[in-house]
């Protein structure tokens, strides 16, 4: 329960990433460094490893990456994160994506898949799930395998009951999902219109075009440098006059961007593109 | 009780307070907040415990209250002095080089998000020996630990009399642990901060 107690020098944690890029290629190198060197001081720490070993295994363990990466990628997300979000989508953002014939949603960096069952059951309430289609992306394939499962547990769900009902949602989160013991699994319908694939924001492109894209708490993990580039990414994945809803704590600070996009909600830092 | 020279001296040369507060806080921390002087040239930090969802009430009383700039953590915020940061709940609060805050949502610590060890550890790799560091009353023993990095980092540390706080169980894990230079009472701290 402790935090990290071995320190790693800032030579340290540069030579690793090097050697993940070099074997690997994934590059790590404009995550921001604080919360990085924390996450290598954890996996050192779970797995027992000094700081050569880790290197030894990094190179030598094919297995021992996918876990690595694991362990390196924050995936704690909750269902109906923000509440006051959720709300504010709905009252701004849902009557003008009612207007489109499709819609497609790309939930970026949607690890186990909570954020994109909550963007479906919002989607149900508002009566658009049927040309709704929601795309979840993470790098991390073995949380994407949990997503697509969509079962989590009944006291997890549960935790988020309190979220739901502050998102002025119809009923009750468990509605929307089938509880046998300590399983609780979401509801075929909502899993109908979504796909979680692997596409990994920093060295992959465009895949699709979004009316909405969402991408809370990623940003968080980068440098200013790395959100630029992702930036243009969304930018150019947005349908014209498209969404994109960034964490509650994290706003566009390329000043070039602030240009691109229109805040329509400053405090849930939910933008609209501009341009085409 | 008239305070040594030496604390005040420390506390005068830091360039950063942190305060790490939990259940049974609330009251001291607000008062803090309401004796500093206005052109304290340092950057404060809050990290308190609380519920995820009420976020803003805390950051409008403070800023009512308060002679100095109260702002909520956004992520990459610079840290500028003369300013009053407060964690935001549900998020943990990191210092990066160059002196910028870096959010953090992963797992809690001591069931705590925000943790005040993580924000305590982070200042005390990155600020060294410019910080004073408090620890308020609270129930679990979040914040000892990272008291302990600040206070081997040369950082002044602090904590509250358990005597004094309503909830005696954190600061009484920082004098366990030898994480705290001095203990002051709740009146000692307020006169401290106000030399």
């Amino acid at each position: 329960m402790n935090v990290s107690t071995p320190g790693l020098s800032a030579e340290q944690v540069t030579e690793i990433i090097d050697l993940v890029r070099k074997v690997h290629g994934f590059d790590f190198s404009d995550y921001s460094k604080a919360s990085l060197k924390r996450r290598l001081t954890r996996v050192m720490m779970i797995k027992k490893l000094e700081f050569y070993d880790l290197k030894h295994v990094l190179v030598n363990d094919p297995d021992f990456f996918q876990d690595f990466l694991e362990e390196i990628t924050v995936n704690v997300t909750e269902m109906f994160r923000d509440p006051t979000f959720y709300k504010a989508l709905n009252t701004q953002v849902i009557p003008y994506l009612s207007t489109y014939q499709h819609i497609k949603i790309w939930s970026a960096g949607c690890s186990s898949g909570e954020e994109v069952y909550s963007l479906a059951i919002l989607m149900e309430q508002s009566r658009l799930k049927d040309k709704a289609f929601i795309y979840g992306t993470d790098i991390n394939t073995v949380v994407l395998k949990e997503a697509r499962k969509g079962i989590y547990s009944y006291r997890a769900i549960k935790s988020y009951a309190e979220n739901y009902q502050m998102a002025g949602l119809k009923g009750t989160l468990t509605d929307h999902f089938t509880i046998l013991y300590d399983a609780a699994t979401i509801h075929s319908e909502l899993k109908a219109n979504t796909l979680f694939s692997v596409h990994n924001l920093i060295s992959d492109t465009i895949f699709n075009e979004f009316q909405l894209i969402s991408c809370r708490n990623v940003f968080i993990y980068f440098e200013t440098q790395l959100q630029e580039k992702i930036l243009e990414l969304f930018y150019k994945s947005l349908a014209p006059h498209g969404f994109l809803c960034l964490g509650s704590k994290e706003t566009i600070r390329s000043e070039f961007f602030k240009k691109k996009f229109k805040a329509i909600n400053q405090k849930e830092n939910i933008y609209q593109k501009i341009g085409s | 009780m008239a305070l040594d020279k030496n604390i005040t001296t420390r506390w005068h040369s830091s360039d950063i307070l942190l305060l790490g507060g939990s259940a049974g806080s609330f009251k001291l921390l607000f008062n803090i907040v309401r004796f500093l002087d206005g052109d304290l040239n340092k950057s404060v930090i809050i990290v308190m415990h609380r519920k995820r969802n009420f976020a803003s009430e805390v950051e409008k009383l403070f800023a009512q209250h308060s002679r100095m700039h109260v702002k909520e953590i956004n992520d990459k915020d610079k840290v500028d002095k003369k300013t009053i940061y407060i964690a935001p709940p549900n998020y943990h609060v990191l210092i990066e080089k160059g002196g910028s805050f870096a959010l953090d949502v992963s797992e809690a610590v001591w069931f705590s998000k925000p943790s005040i060890d993580i924000t305590f550890e982070s200042a005390a790799e990155i600020y060294k020996d410019k910080c004073t560091a408090i620890l308020l009353s609270g129930a679990n023993q979040d914040g000892a630990a990272g008291l302990l990095k600040l206070r081997n980092a040369g950082s002044l540390t602090i904590a509250q009399n358990p005597e004094d706080a309503e909830l005696p169980e954190m600061p009484q894990e920082a004098i366990n642990l030898n994480a705290a230079d001095y203990v002051l009472s709740t009146e000692e701290i307020i006169e401290l901060l106000q030399s």
